[in-house]
């Protein structure tokens, strides 16, 4: 929308011809200048420039719904109202149905949690078809660390599903619809990114998965932290693809321990004395996500895989639909397990904080 | 030179001065046709320039302010007018000046001609004590925000997030059960009206865009203005967040300065036409401030003044506060809330009192 050409936006011709010859062709140049500017760059009157804004205006910006006419067409178009099961009864009765379309849903945890186990089994549940109550399209999985296997995924299905996958040829037709990307470098990640939106549409793609994103900037840091995030152009995109697909997209992150200078606090709260304190332990071990504060904003979904204990436990984080419930769970033959249905309410911002006890 | 600083092209401000027309007063005393001739240009502009001439100067006497400080009014305006209740106790006008209200009256010309009517500080106590308060469904919120969201101001709001359809309904439904029970509450004779709506009605009011770039931001707030004219009676605008796009790989600073400042007198001239409230909502970011990180808010300091009540949610302990970071009216306090699956109620916690910082 933004990159219309204003040649096709049906403004009178006097005016049309005006904007192009100051090679301003597309609606984001017209816009990215003030009224005043434009109406110096262009040599025209103040009420024609406010009049030819208005127009560029109203084309260029996205059709409105309402909010009743979004739920409807997403219950009868979509597949659940728009939601993968997971198949993990509490955290699917959390998350309203399962992983929503249309938004990012990120998976954060220490190294060994869990995290490539749990979109393995969201690429087949995503691959099975629709009549065994998969989304029964093909899945783009994205494996920056060469994590993929595809003996694990198959040993899955045989055990989630055994009386499906013992029919002739299932196995092949579902391993089939899983396309693995093996970007090395950002710059190859960008350039699949632009081709994988393109197969998004012709092909049927259900899923995308990208295992993972902090992975793809940890070797590119130059001297000190980067002024603009190097994933800022991905994050948009992403999400962009995301939403006009109505897909769902599985991103995993990694931890890191949280710094010394890391923020917590905002200037008017006040720190009591013994906060003040530094305590090296402490720092060891807090872990944070890494990709830092203005990836955690771009997410609209975030789980969190932690150990306490021993314990393996997965948390909504963050989620506008759902209440801070954890779950403690399990890795088994057939993926992820939940031990309990019943979640465990976490109090606080204690479902931000990642632990990583128990687990070497 | 007058004419240097009309709203008309560069051309024909040019042809004017060589030909010698530098000040408002000569353009006045000249015919169209002659004009016409002597400009090489023709009499539809003329005319043009002579129509943005007429409404310059209609605004525009000299750029002096006089305060003029009339009489006491002896009719017209009550004495017991009702304030509601504030944080800073009763304060009337009548009692900071002991002879009676008194009418500070700005005289002098505004130097936009957009701006028709000045309006004094007494009928705009009138406009707030009538204007509607939306509220926030949490009475501890309510309390320290004056009644609620005003109309008429721009609020922001500082947290994530995005919007989905199901927690909507959600909070619809628990919405339209919180009306039924509150007309059961209500006296047969109560002049209140009754709220008897379906979630549907609820869903059906809620008009969203999405956006994936921040000239699509731009061409919306653009297009709000026909887009309200159109639909009457919204009565609040909702962005979030409006920080995002402006994040992302926006290498020149200034240029992002200006577009956010444009954009926010866009929203401000909005939320005084219309008399609705315009929330904004923004994302954090760290600051290096006297030898420690804090949390700050995004987008510069420059964004800080585009809106007028600022409101910060935080975490505190287990508990999710909201502080009030920047209001002309009220004063800086915090209160719990919680969030619930019914939406945003008040916080169950023992220690509910509000806290003033």
């Amino acid at each position: 929308m933004a990159n219309k050409p204003i040649s096709e936006m049906g403004l009178p011709k006097s005016i049309a011809n005006v904007f192009a010859a100051r090679n301003i062709i597309t609606a984001k140049d017209a816009l990215s200048l003030s009224e005043f500017e434009l109406m110096e760059l262009l040599d025209v009157g103040f009420e024609e420039v406010m009049l030819a804004v208005a127009h560029i205006s109203e084309i260029t910006c996205p059709p409105y719904h309402t909010a009743m006419s979004l739920l409807e067409q997403r219950n009868q178009n979509e597949y659940l109202a728009g939601h993968l099961p997971t198949r993990l009864k509490g955290v699917d009765a959390a998350l309203c149905g399962g992983i929503p379309f249309g938004v990012v849903t990120e998976l954060v945890g220490p190294a060994g949690i869990g995290k490539t186990q749990f979109c393995l089994k969201l690429a087949l549940l995503a691959s099975l078809p629709t009549s065994y109550g998969g989304l029964g399209g093909r899945v783009i999985y994205v494996d920056v660390e060469s994590k993929f296997s595809s003996r694990r995924m198959i040993e899955m299905g045989f055990s989630s599903f055994p009386e499906i996958f013992h029919t002739e040829g299932l196995a092949q037709e579902m391993a089939g619809r899983v396309l693995v990307l093996r970007p090395a470098s950002l710059s190859e990640f960008t350039e699949s990114l632009q081709q994988i939106r393109v197969s998004l549409l012709q092909h049927h793609v259900k899923l995308l998965i990208i295992d993972s994103m902090a992975a793809l900037t940890s070797g590119e840091y130059g001297q000190g932290p980067p002024r603009h995030h190097p994933l800022g152009w991905h994050i948009s995109f992403i999400k962009s693809l995301a939403e006009c697909c109505r897909i769902p997209v599985v991103v995993t992150n990694q931890v890191r321990s949280q710094g010394r200078d890391e923020a917590s606090r905002y200037i008017f709260q006040v720190q009591s004395r013994t906060d003040t304190m530094e305590d090296p332990s402490k720092f060891d071990s807090h872990l944070v996500a890494a990709l830092g504060i203005h990836w955690a904003h771009a997410v609209s979904i975030r789980l969190v895989l932690e150990s306490r204990s021993g314990q393996r436990l997965i948390k909504i984080a963050k989620s506008s639909i759902s209440p801070s419930v954890g779950f403690f769970f399990n890795i088994t033959s057939s993926g992820i397990s939940l031990l309990s249905d019943e979640g465990v309410e976490m109090m606080g911002p204690e479902a931000n904080t990642i632990h990583c006890q128990g687990l070497i | 030179m007058e004419v240097s600083s009309l709203p008309i092209s560069a051309s024909h401000r040019g042809k004017l001065i060589s030909a010698g027309y530098s000040s408002l007063s000569s353009l006045s005393s000249v015919s169209p046709s002659k004009l016409a001739q002597d400009l090489k240009i023709s009499e539809n502009e003329v005319l043009k320039i002579l129509k943005v001439v007429s409404a310059r100067k209609g605004g525009h006497r000299k750029n002096t302010l006089r305060v003029d400080i009339s009489p006491p009014l002896q009719s017209g305006i009550p004495f017991g007018v009702p304030v509601p209740p504030s944080p800073f106790g009763c304060f009337r006008l009548p009692s900071l000046v002991p002879s009676g209200p008194t009418r500070l009256r700005i005289v002098g010309q505004p130097f936009s001609p957009a701006i028709t009517r000045a309006q004094t500080a007494w009928d705009i106590l009138h406009e707030e004590e009538s204007s509607i308060c939306i509220t926030t469904s949490c009475s501890d919120l309510d309390e320290i925000l004056g009644g609620g969201i005003r109309c008429k101001e721009v609020t922001e709001i500082d947290t994530e997030g995005s919007f989905m359809v199901e927690r909507a309904s959600q909070i619809a439904e628990a919405c339209a059960e919180d009306m039924l029970e509150y007309n059961s509450l209500l006296r047969k004779d109560s002049q209140a009206c009754r709220v008897d709506k379906p979630p549907k009605a609820f869903m059906d009011n809620i008009f969203y865009f999405r956006i994936c770039t921040y000239t699509e931001q731009i061409a919306v707030v653009n297009y709000l203005e026909k887009f309200i004219n159109e639909h009457k009676d919204i009565k609040i605008v909702i962005i979030d967040s409006i920080t995002f796009h402006f994040r992302q790989e926006f290498e020149d600073m200034a240029l992002r300065t200006r577009l956010l400042s444009g954009m926010a007198l866009k929203l401000m001239k909005l939320a005084k036409k219309f008399n609705l409230a315009v929330v904004l909502l923004n994302q954090v970011t760290t600051k290096y401030n006297e030898g420690s990180f804090q949390l700050t808010l995004a987008l510069g300091d420059s964004w800080a003044h585009a809106s007028t009540n600022r409101i910060i949610l935080y975490w505190n302990g287990n508990e999710r506060y909201a502080y009030i970071d920047k209001s002309p009216s009220m004063r800086s306090a915090s209160a719990p809330y919680a969030v619930t699956s019914r939406g945003i109620r008040n916080s169950a916690s023992n220690c509910k009192r509000v806290k003033l910082m």
